[in-house]
């Protein structure tokens, strides 16, 4: 068991709370850094995709994991960020500029679709923001003249000062340092004063609101912030794949997103990775469960899906609190060993609060 | 007279619309939930029918009622086996859960060796007839569609306002604590409402298989009965079908008069219009807690 006492006030808002931190990320960061040598080529793909996709989950999580905003159509926002870097790209822009656009721009679409936030909540955003990843959608596919519509668009590699990121391990390094800037930002914002008032939205409205935080500010700019970073997600997503076109960013990707927030564990910055690991193992685990299974199941189209389905009612179900959450129990089983009980991490029951009456 | 033809068939499509939004609506009033999953278990339901009436070879008349009853028991069983385990959760678990459960559907129908992954044309006894008003020809499927969701939305209206378990239902939808001090079954209820909905998926599904085809994505209609349920007000049952008739016309309105692709917005369209000026729908509720 470990006991942390603090002797000044740094320490509560340290990154690093004690040496295991500073020991296993340290083994982490060296590991991530050394990669490129490693692991061959086809992982290291595999690797890169996973920093994609955590770059959109952190996104995500701010938004619905700390400011408790669901969004049913982040596809729409990682769709902007892609076709504002594929077109930028093609002009010739450097990377750090055309990031920053794509960024940008996504945040601008961000604050648009949190106009809706401002008025309605629960369900009512979810189809707000449903609605408005169709239209994007829509958009991207009927605006010839800039993204090439339905026949898709070709995305040519990173550039930048008369660099070009040619192959695998030099996009991994890129799309690396961006991961690590993103998820530093947003492990400092949320030890900030707006991180703060993001979470006191997400505990309660009222009470947020009476200790003065401005819910409309703050919403807006949680989804700016969320939009930005998915924004960036799918510019790197578009260098990755070479080729976007509009049904990459349709309704099942938005699913897939929220499907990563949640089984990695909503409101925890871990729970973005972990949630990217699984969205993108999950497909090799069952291509390879696919020679185990006999025929009838295993060559049948439908298995992902029902796959997916069932880890997802499984993890609502029996562990809310997703990957992350399972990871806490067993560190705390260890921890306490052997004084862990069942209890420790029951959720209470709570009577429904009805939407209906504000 | 080509215009009153495309708000006839708009006014067919809305009802298919209208009579998913029944099933989220019922859902939501009475346990403040959205289910995601109402589409696919339209699906699930065309399937069923199909399954009986083609394959079976039984009676359409004899086929379509097993279908609703099969239908209603599964929706029932999901209610006991996944969502009433997580009742009092936040509602976005809830949600979640539905997805959940939407994959599923979509995956076991595909997964049907030589099935799953065809579309098939479903038998309905009344498929090719067709009448002529002065110009206007009306298909009999559209006709029935139509006049089916009046009768289903009569049959609603009695259950819900005649019936003890219609009033207990109202009961459990406005305050599921107090009806339970009540004396009220608020979990057999929900329950009970998870069958209904899942019926009235199932007769959409039967009603929209004959238009289109019977595939394992037909459930995708599903999204653009959201728009309809808040056209409506997300809690009146009414409002439904008149959202979703809304929904069907300007859809198909849009159609006829605007560049293509704007069809497909339309509904969404409308949402974002009726989200940004009046929340609450048309028919929806006003409630504001008194402190």
């Amino acid at each position: 068991m470990r006991f942390i006492f603090k002797t000044e006030y740094d320490q509560d808002v340290r990154l690093a709370k004690h040496g295991g931190h500073v020991f296993w990320y340290g083994l982490l960061g060296l590991f991530l850094v050394c990669a490129p040598w490693l692991l061959d080529e086809y992982w290291l793909a595999q690797l890169t995709f996973v920093l994609i996709y955590s770059v959109v989950g952190l996104g995500l999580m701010l938004l619905a994991g700390f400011t408790g905003l669901f969004s049913i159509g982040h596809a729409a926002f990682l769709g902007v960020g892609a076709y504002t870097e594929a077109v930028l790209a093609a002009q010739g822009w450097p990377f750090p500029l055309s990031l920053a656009m794509a960024a940008g721009l996504s945040a601008a679409v961000g604050a648009v679709v949190g106009l809706p936030a401002l008025r309605v909540k629960g369900v009512y955003l979810g189809i707000a923001t449903l609605a408005f990843g169709f239209i994007v959608e829509e958009g991207l596919a009927r605006w010839e003249s800039v993204t090439g519509g339905n026949a898709g668009k070709h995305v040519v590699p990173v550039k930048m000062f008369g660099w070009e990121a040619s192959n695998e391990s030099s996009f991994y390094a890129v799309c690396l340092v961006v991961t690590v800037l993103a998820t530093l930002a947003v492990l400092n914002l949320l030890r900030s004063p707006t991180g703060r008032a993001f979470v006191a939205i997400r505990d309660s409205e009222i009470s947020a609101q009476s200790m003065g935080i401005h819910l409309a500010r703050y919403k807006t700019l949680s989804f700016m912030i969320s939009a930005a970073l998915a924004g960036m997600g799918g510019a790197l997503y578009a260098h990755k794949l070479q080729f976007i076109s509009p049904d990459q960013f349709n309704i099942l990707q938005s699913i897939d997103l929220l499907l990563m927030v949640v089984i990695g564990g909503l409101g925890s910055i871990h729970g973005a990775f972990l949630g990217a690991i699984f969205l993108i193992t999950m497909p090799q685990l069952i291509s390879l469960g696919k020679d185990v299974l006999p025929a009838a199941i295993g060559q049948a189209p439908g298995l992902q899906g029902v796959v997916y389905g069932l880890v997802l009612i499984a993890f609502v179900m029996f562990e809310p609190m997703g990957l992350y959450g399972r990871w806490l129990k067993i560190r705390t089983w260890f921890q306490l060993f052997p004084f862990y009980r069942k209890g420790m991490f029951k959720r209470q029951k709570s009577f429904q609060k009805s939407d209906r009456l504000k | 007279m080509q215009e009153l033809q495309v708000i006839f068939s708009g006014i067919a499509q809305g009802c298919i619309y209208g009579l998913i939004a029944l099933g989220f609506v019922l859902i939501y009033k009475a346990t403040e939930t959205v289910s995601f999953a109402q589409g696919d278990l339209m699906m699930l339901g065309a399937f069923c029918g199909l399954g009986l009436v083609s394959w079976l070879g039984w009676p359409y008349w004899v086929g379509v009622p097993s279908a609703l009853a099969a239908m209603a028991i599964t929706g029932w069983m999901i209610e006991r086996v996944a969502i009433r385990p997580i009742l009092g959760q936040p509602a976005f678990s809830v949600v979640m859960l539905t997805f959940g459960i939407g994959y599923v559907a979509r995956g076991l129908v595909t997964m049907l060796p030589n099935v799953g992954t065809e579309t098939h044309a479903f038998p309905a006894p009344y498929k090719d007839t067709s009448f002529d008003l002065g110009g206007v020809v009306l298909g009999a499927s559209q006709v029935v569609v139509v006049a089916a969701t009046a009768v289903l939305c009569l049959l609603l209206y009695l259950v819900f306002s005649r019936s003890r378990v219609g009033i207990a239902m109202q009961a459990a939808s406005q305050n599921q604590l107090a009806a339970y001090y009540m004396g009220i079954p608020v979990k057999r209820l929900n329950g009970l409402v998870w069958a209904l909905a899942a019926a009235v998926a199932t007769v959409a599904g039967l009603l929209l298989a004959p238009i289109t085809f019977v595939h394992a994505n037909m459930g995708f209609i599903g999204l653009k009965a959201f728009p309809a349920a808040v056209v409506g007000g997300f809690t009146s049952l009414p409002g439904a079908i008149v959202g979703g008739v809304i929904i069907g016309v300007v859809e198909a309105l849009a159609g006829f008069y605007l560049p293509e692709g704007f069809k497909d917005v339309a509904a969404y369209i409308v949402v974002l219009i009726m989200l940004a000026l009046k929340p609450n729908g048309l028919f929806g509720e006003n409630l504001r807690k008194k402190v």
